[in-house]
């Protein structure tokens, strides 16, 4: 680890201005990732940002029947919220899949929105690498690829997001709040994560010195019938294979008037399966229609040597979580 | 426990005397020894698989304050003795694998060790490298030691076999994953050498490392009290504490610390080869078996062989007319392999027992009735009579336990919703290993107490507990009356406590050393009283064949959306001698048991062809089983009185755990499913076709 400053921000405006004129300067938050990054030599920070006592930790109700989460909500307590567990069952259910009690308990919203890819030759400092060291290769194109991207790729990096909760908040079309050296702005949560393409050392389109400061969730009765499903190598505290979230609206005639679908384990980012949501909207949940709709999602799928499986693990995985939503139906 | 011993130490079922010690916080752990102002040692690694080292460019590392040395292979450091070339670190610019030492920074924070290390630049000349295990690998040889066997003609009971198996089985390389890191705290001074080690033998310590630095025995101090797991990773000596003593010898008078980071554990710490198995089966009508073929192939560091006998169980398991087994070792640019729990049985029963079932499955003969139908009355190997053998009992109660009665032995033939559910069997064995030549010192006391002194290792396993009860059996005293001091070379010499010989090799020791003290001083001793004494040979050792058995039974969920596996039950049924202390050893027991879980499910070391690099290289990676992997697990055991083995009875049960699990979990998956996973780990992608 190399020498670094460190500063503890009061507020959400000192932590920005803190940062600004700072290029090598990060935000520190729970920690769970950054520190480990430190600590392997896979980032370096020259500055500490420390906005533990900066960010808002409460969830507040909004007027329009929505929540408003603070970026320094831990997961563990948003996970516990009354309010998210019955209105926005797969967010809890998705952080639940996440970590550890322990990480849970000190990792934040805004963090875990902003943790980088599990991508081994990320995390070996000693690798070449195009997301941790631009220009340096890509060691994962021609390596083991079992964990990695089959949709939305690039030739400089085939990484995977690791976060399982925003792949809950995409599906709720959450509203992530950031304030930075020009003022706050309002970013949709499918905004906030980027492909590859020839920057994959940028995992969002935050600018530097931009501070996530709250992440909105609108009013949205379909998010009461939700859940999460992770496909994983083992039965807790692994990264996702494959995991996806849905939502679902079922009409009178027991089609589907309604839809939301994203999936986790496939892409740079989490991703919204519009093309699944088409096909099924109007149609019986049948286990064949959803397959047929997830296919469609997939076609564009580029497998690497060793992750095929993820296109009918995928499938599986949304059949498996539209027949929990459905069954009783 | 038979009721000749209740109320007695041996078999009494007691806590963990130092428990409370752990659980406060208190145990001393290698790292945690006290000492004034220690100094910290962070390794430089080789990036690059094979080739040379260039040049070392250390000076501003050397000129970054607190930094107190730098250790480079020029100057190379002295060692007495560089045979051993996993030992022989900094001896050379060649590397042999990626991750191998090629020097160190000696600092006065680990902070500051770490940054220095940062500001080393070092160029490497690479060569070609190869870490890849084929069975067509054009380098592969027959390892030394004549392993080679062929009993009877197995082709020729092959061809007349009305039923024949022939079947390929791969297990990856996988790791020991301690969750105590490879930990050394040494301080040279005045020609002499401390060592605070987490180890599973200090004696074992003291003459690798006295040896390789030209020290007497007594020159060299190992302590080692507490261990956190070894596995066999902590056995032998590894480079990290040649490292350790190298960078104490370069600040003399101030102690070291060196404990590797998890991802340096990967390459330094050792591993299990990965296998390839070919197992050949030819039974007749009756299911008899008439040859059985195991051919073995596994990789070896280029630089220093290292073999498991892999097939070794399948030459005694079962009765055949000829059984054959083979061995071949492919040298790769890899990290030293070295031993890891049950390090032949664990590979080579996992291909045996599931080549079994696959013969169960083609003559429709059910498994546990075709393992007895096949049980031989003496060792097929050597042909010597059992000490005692009841794998039979353990596999009819635990068949009775399980509920093996009710199974419909079709395949994919009970489903619970999304699940399909299965129910496997297999046979464990593990050998009698003891290793005599141990001693222990017995005293009396003033306040009464017997003071029993033994260079024994408490890796995590219960030795403070146990040893304590074997003691006070031995004095025919209370376990409250008895002192125990291991962990440490201050204690009278013992071997490391490989291949499950712990409790046996020390057990025997002490008895032999009580009945030294009573012979002497008899029943009403004085305090200041004393014998040192070790156990006589045992004749019993070359007269019979001696292995502790075992059978696994698991029911497996096999999800049909997305391939994942559940292990809903597993239970363990063991003959394993006289049970010391039925808590620990049920802990090992179902410690073991988990472990098999993992290698079935989960455990995997993944190597990067190109790179020469460990992939999986942290606990993210490389996955163990985590608690909600195990779900209803239960060991028990047979009463089994043995009195060949030792005076105690016992078998050893740190590795049976393990052997034959995996393979208990592999034949449920295919009872679940009709899928024949022949490659481990079974992870979901695997059994993505059971939808």
């Amino acid at each position: 680890m190399r020498p670094f400053e460190y500063e503890r921000a009061v507020d959400a405006a000192g932590a920005v201005a803190a940062l600004a004129g700072r290029p090598n300067a990060a935000y520190l938050a729970g920690g769970t990732n950054l520190v480990d990054h430190m600590k392997l030599g896979i980032a370096n920070p020259e500055l500490l940002v420390d906005v533990g006592h900066a960010l808002d930790v409460r969830i507040d109700a909004l007027t329009d029947g929505g929540l408003r989460i603070g970026a320094g909500v831990r997961n563990a307590d948003l996970a516990a919220d009354m309010r998210v567990r019955e209105r926005y069952p797969a967010l809890a259910r998705a952080l639940l899949s996440g970590a550890s009690g322990q990480l849970r308990n000190l990792a934040t919203t805004g963090g875990n929105l902003l943790q980088r890819t599990r991508c081994p030759y990320f995390q070996d400092a000693t690798t070449p690498c195009n997301k941790r060291e631009p220009g340096s290769g890509c060691s994962a194109l021609d390596g083991y690829t079992r964990h990695h991207a089959i949709l939305g790729a690039s030739e400089q990096c085939v990484a995977t997001h690791p976060s399982d909760m925003a792949v809950a908040l995409l599906v709720f079309d959450a509203v992530v709040q950031v304030v930075g050296p020009n003022g706050p702005r309002r970013i949709a949560i499918a905004d906030l994560h980027r492909l590859p393409g020839d920057a994959p050392e940028r995992d969002t389109t935050l600018e530097h010195g931009e501070l996530i400061t709250h992440v909105a969730l609108p009013n949205l009765p379909i998010a009461a019938r939700s859940t999460y499903r992770k496909v994983r190598d083992r039965a807790s505290y692994a990264f996702a294979l494959v995991s996806t979230a849905a939502a679902v609206e079922l009409a009178g005639d027991g089609t589907i008037a309604d839809v939301r679908i994203a999936f986790g384990g496939l892409a740079h980012k989490p991703w919204r399966a519009t093309l699944a949501e088409d096909e099924l909207r109007g149609r019986p949940p049948t286990e064949d229609a959803v397959r047929a709709a997830a296919l469609a999602e997939l076609r564009a799928a580029e497998p690497l040597r060793d992750n095929a499986f993820k296109i009918p693990m995928a499938s599986g995985a949304l059949v498996a979580t539209l027949r929990e939503l459905t069954a009783g139906a | 426990m038979s009721d000749a011993l209740a109320g007695r130490p041996l078999g009494a079922d007691i806590g963990r005397l130092d428990g409370p010690q752990k659980v406060i916080g208190a145990a001393t752990y290698a790292y945690e020894h006290p000492l004034t102002d220690p100094a910290y040692v962070h390794p430089l690694l080789s990036t690059v698989a094979g080739g040379r080292i260039a040049r070392i460019d250390a000076v501003q590392a050397r000129a970054l304050p607190g930094v107190l040395a730098v250790l480079t292979h020029d100057p190379a450091p002295e060692l007495a003795d560089t045979d051993d070339a996993e030992l022989s670190i900094l001896q050379s610019p060649d590397v042999r694998f990626r991750g191998q030492i090629v020097g160190a920074i000696v600092a006065e924070s680990i902070e500051i060790a770490v940054h220095a290390a940062s500001l080393v630049e070092i160029e490497a000349q690479a060569s070609e490298h190869d870490v890849v295990l084929r069975a067509d690998h054009p380098q592969l040889y027959e390892p030394s030691g004549d392993m080679d066997t062929d009993r009877g003609d197995a082709e020729a009971g092959l061809r007349a076999a009305a039923t024949t198996i022939d079947a390929t089985y791969t297990t990856p390389h996988q790791h020991q994953g301690a969750m105590e890191p490879h930990t050394t705290v040494a301080l040279w001074s005045d020609g002499t050498l401390r060592l605070y080690e987490s180890t599973q033998s200090v004696h074992g310590v003291r003459k690798t490392i006295g040896d390789l630095f030209g020290l007497r025995p007594e020159q060299v101090d190992v302590t080692a009290p507490y261990v956190g797991g070894g596995f066999g990773s902590k056995g032998t000596v590894h480079a990290n504490t040649v490292l350790a003593a190298m960078a104490a010898r370069a600040v003399p008078g101030r102690p070291v610390k060196l404990a590797l980071t998890r991802r340096q554990v990967f390459t330094l710490g050792s591993h299990r080869t990965p296998t390839i198995q070919r197992v050949r089966l030819g039974a007749d009508a009756g299911g008899r078996l008439l040859a059985i073929t195991h051919d073995v192939w596994a990789h070896t560091s280029r630089t220093e062989e290292y073999i498991d006998e892999i097939a070794a169980a399948t030459r005694m398991m079962y009765g055949a007319p000829s059984i054959a087994t083979t061995h071949r070792l492919a040298p790769l640019d890899v990290p030293f392999p070295s031993w890891m729990r049950a390090p032949s049985e664990a590979p080579g029963m996992y291909a045996l027992e599931c080549a079994i079932d696959e013969l169960a499955v083609a003559t429709r003969i059910d498994p546990i009735e075709l393992r007895i139908r096949n049980d031989p009355p003496s060792d097929p190997d050597t042909g010597k009579p059992w000490s005692s053998r009841n794998l039979v009992r353990c596999l009819r109660e635990g068949a009775d336990r399980f509920g093996w009665a009710d199974r419909d032995p079709a395949p994919r033939s009970r489903r619970d919703g999304p699940w399909l559910v299965g129910t496997g069997v297999a046979a464990a064995t593990y050998p009698v290993f003891d290793t005599p030549g141990s001693e222990a010192r017995i005293a009396f006391r003033e306040d009464g107490r017997y003071e029993v002194r033994i260079g024994a290792m408490d890796v995590g396993t219960g030795t403070w507990t146990s040893l304590a009860q074997v003691a006070a059996e031995a004095l025919g005293v209370g376990v409250e009356r008895v002192a125990l001091h291991i962990g440490d070379t201050a204690l009278p010499y013992s071997h490391v406590p490989g291949g499950s010989s712990g409790i046996t090799s020390w057990g025997a020791t002490l008895c032999g050393a009580a009945r030294a003290f009573r012979d002497e001083h008899g029943e009403s001793p004085s305090p200041g009283d004393a014998v040192t004494a070790g156990a006589p040979e045992n004749p019993a050792d070359d007269a019979y064949a001696m292995h502790a058995f075992g059978a696994h039974f698991a029911e497996v969920r096999v999800d049909v959306h997305t391939g994942e596996v559940r292990v809903s039950r597993m239970l363990g049924m063991f003959a394993v001698g006289r049970v010391v202390n039925p808590r620990t050893a049920r802990s090992q027991l179902i410690g073991g048991m988990t472990f098999g879980l993992g290698m079935a499910l989960h455990e995997e070391v993944v190597m990067d062809p190109a790179l020469g690099a460990i992939v999986t290289a942290d606990l993210a990676g490389y996955h163990v089983a985590a608690n909600a992997d195990v779900q209803d697990i239960e060991a028990d055991w047979v009463d089994e009185l043995d009195s060949h083995v030792n005076p105690m009875g016992t078998k050893g049960i740190g590795e049976i755990g393990i052997v034959g699990a995996a393979a208990a979990i592999a034949n449920a998956v295919f009872h679940a499913t009709a899928i024949r996973v022949r490659d481990l780990p079974m992870t979901p992608d695997k059994l993505l076709a059971a939808g």
